[in-house]
């Protein structure tokens, strides 16, 4: 702890008397993390941390909810998911309440539980709601591959699946984000390396620091920030050297590339960003729900008083949304912001909304 | 559409109050019940009911039956009473396993020897195949209760300590390792044990306990929330001193569990008088299911209704009442 100190101190030398810096965490692993071990509450009063769009349910399109809903409400189906995606609103409903209306949906903890699901249940078809970034992404390759291998023939993804660099990559194209440093997620390092993240600090100019998830691993990357910003440089600091690689999960990256290829996708708020998806290779097409069973939806109906899209840029925060804490909370979450654990809105609601003192 | 029963209403948390507030309590409010205490007091008795309906059926540290006899045990027991008799009913599938059955009804037995109850009464019921998961078990239970000892959320005051009688997070921690055939060190099993004991010989040292929890559904953080609320007082508690297994904590950290808002059912919460909190402390940790406890944190004036929690940073954050299901059927 009395390291921990140390950084605390170092950070408040470093932002002392500089303008009001903001330093976007991306994911809301980070994001939980640091509201759990009390970050904000420390860090001098020029350092605000913002949250970026880093938590995969609240990125989640609601046409692909819609879509996952159209699926478990047939017969034969079971829809199998992280639980949290059971209470994200699509456009009419969510999979938490088809559940109770009779629905077969079922919580995994790993897609590769679906394995065990669709032997147990051969005469239905088992469909996995594949969401997540780079860090989930290769176990649901590996799932494909798997299946494949034991010629399971009644289990299928419905994939939304995302990258991460494109979408910062979209972020500072956008006038309208104010970022003055990035807090990089560990987890995806792990798997694309850091080198994926050079283009900020190259192309862009602005620095980034790889972290862990541990409090004291936060701060050491939010200090090694400031240390850029206080001597004007721009680079990938990676803080999380134990675990993360130059090149990234070499072996991990193979098995994506197997499966599945680059394509543009939606991302809820934020429209559709080139390249910044996967979606199963034509090899593996018959384990794509939607190209095996294509189903029909109504078109989503859109809601427009929800802010979740500028606060999963980092333009607001969760409080300048006229919905935040009154008409949407946890509860009955109306922007997917909400939903998750990892949510930016569910995690400011979760620790005290706007005012986060005890 | 009509509303539906989701289950998130069965987890201990927002919407199980708010089922509660809205359907149950309109229709039945009452004197006794409005205390909403894991026991209602009638009189010189204690009463309480609970269904168990875990999955799955064992689990490593015990199974259905043994939770269903520690569970009413240890409600009773934090009511202030002795816990004297037990009912027992039962509702099995068709099709269930005899010798599943004799396991179970064997652990029912030792467990309430353990705890000086007798099983005085009971039913069995038989549905048809797919219409319940096995077997579910509800047992009721009466208690006397102890002279001198009031256990009400009227009497916290500020200043009093917060006591825990060991580690969190076992419970549930063992009941997902089952289910999903996560593999954890043997040290790691659920914490279900009859607590009425230990409770006995803390109310012996110290009559003026003033608030007694187990620590089930919704784990420390909903307690810690019910407490504050009923008795409009603050709470604020040191994360450093909570015990936590260090398995555990791994398994919260990949699951993105809070361990605070983990089932236990071997566990309680005190709120003592700050002068006896060594005392009770030491009698709790002389017993085989207290030798873990500890002093965790305080009743404070301030933020009446909130609970705080001490970061290792040193910074206080807000530990919230948990919103819905955590881990379905955890007990």
């Amino acid at each position: 702890m009395a390291d921990t100190l140390k950084l605390v101190k170092k950070i408040s030398r470093l932002a002392n008397g500089k303008k009001n810096l903001r330093l976007m965490e991306v994911c809301g692993t980070h994001t939980v993390a640091i509201f759990r071990s009390g970050i904000r509450q420390i860090l001098p009063e020029n350092v605000e941390l913002v949250s970026g769009p880093g938590c995969p349910v609240c990125v989640t399109n609601d046409d692909y909810i819609d879509k996952a809903i159209a699926y478990a409400q047939q017969k034969n189906f079971i829809v199998a998911t992280f639980g949290d995606m059971l209470k994200v609103p699509g456009s009419r409903s969510n999979l938490a309440t088809i559940s109770a209306q009779g629905a077969d949906v079922r919580i995994v903890y790993s897609p590769l539980d679906c394995i065990a699901l669709a032997k147990e249940n051969l005469r239905k078809r088992i469909i996995f709601l594949a969401v997540g970034f780079e860090t989930t992404a290769p176990t649901q390759a590996a799932t494909v591959l798997a299946a494949r291998a034991q010629g399971i023939k009644n289990l299928f993804m419905l994939s939304a699946q995302k990258l991460v660099p494109p979408a910062l990559k979209m972020l500072l194209d956008d006038a309208a984000v104010k970022v003055d440093g990035f807090l990089l997620p560990g987890h995806v390092a792990v798997v694309i390396g850091a080198n994926a993240f050079n283009f900020l600090a190259e192309e862009f100019k602005i620095p980034g620091a790889i972290a862990g998830f541990e409090a004291d691993e936060i701060l050491t990357a939010l200090a090694s920030l400031l240390e850029q910003i206080d001597g004007g440089r721009a680079e990938i600091s990676n803080d999380y050297r134990a675990v993360v690689k130059a090149e990234g999960n070499i072996a991990a990256q193979k098995i994506l590339a197997q499966v599945y290829e680059v394509a543009d996708v939606q991302w809820r708020g934020m429209g559709k960003i080139p390249a910044s998806g996967l979606k199963m290779r034509d090899e593996f097409a018959d384990f794509d729900i939607e190209r095996v069973e294509p189903i029909e939806i109504e078109s989503p109906i859109k809601k427009t008083v929800c802010r979740c899209g500028e606060v999963l840029r980092g333009i607001i925060n969760p409080t300048a949304c006229p919905l935040f804490g009154k008409a949407c909370k946890p509860l009955h979450a109306i922007g997917p912001c909400m939903v998750s654990v990892e949510g930016v809105c569910a995690a400011w609601f979760k620790y005290g909304g706007a005012n986060f003192k005890f | 559409m009509s509303r539906k029963v989701l289950m998130a209403h069965g987890a201990g948390g927002k919407l199980s109050a708010q089922l509660l507030h809205e359907i149950i309590l309109p229709a039945f409010d009452n004197e006794i019940l409005h205390e909403l205490h894991d026991g209602a007091k009638i009189g010189k008795l204690a009463m309480t009911t609970d269904s168990y309906v875990v999955r799955p059926i064992f689990f490593r540290g015990g199974n259905i039956g043994k939770l269903s006899i520690c569970g009413t045990v240890n409600d009773l027991a934090v009511t202030g009473a002795v816990p004297k008799y037990i009912s027992v009913g039962v509702i099995l599938e068709e099709g269930f396993d005899f010798d599943a059955l004799k396991k179970i009804v064997g652990s029912m037995a030792i467990a309430a020897d353990e705890a000086g109850v007798k099983i005085v009464t009971g039913d069995t019921k038989v549905v048809g195949r797919g219409q319940a998961d096995g077997i579910f078990i509800n047992t009721a239970g009466v208690g006397e209760l102890i002279d001198g000892v009031d256990i009400s959320a009227k009497k916290i005051c500020a200043g009093m300590k917060i006591l825990i009688s060991g580690t969190i997070g076992d419970h549930a921690t063992a009941i997902l390792a089952g289910r999903h055939g996560l593999e954890l060190p043997e040290n790691i099993q659920s914490d279900c044990a009859p607590l009425n004991k230990m409770i006995q010989e803390m109310l012996a040292v110290e009559p003026k306990i003033a608030m007694l929890r187990d620590a089930t559904r919704g784990g420390v953080a909903a307690v810690l929330n019910e407490i504050a609320q009923a008795a409009n007082i603050g709470i604020l508690i040191d994360e450093e001193k909570i015990p936590v297994r260090e398995e555990v904590r791994g398994v919260c950290d990949i699951l993105g569990f809070d361990v605070l808002e983990l089932a236990n059912e071997g566990k309680i919460i005190a709120v003592v008088p700050a002068d006896s909190s060594e005392k009770i402390l030491s009698v709790m940790r002389k017993n085989i299911y207290g030798q873990n406890a500890a002093q965790i944190g305080e009743v404070v004036k301030s933020s009446a209704g909130k609970v705080g929690l001490k970061t290792p940073l040193g910074a206080i954050r807000i530990v919230d009442m948990p919103a819905g299901e955590l881990v379905p059927r955890i007990c």
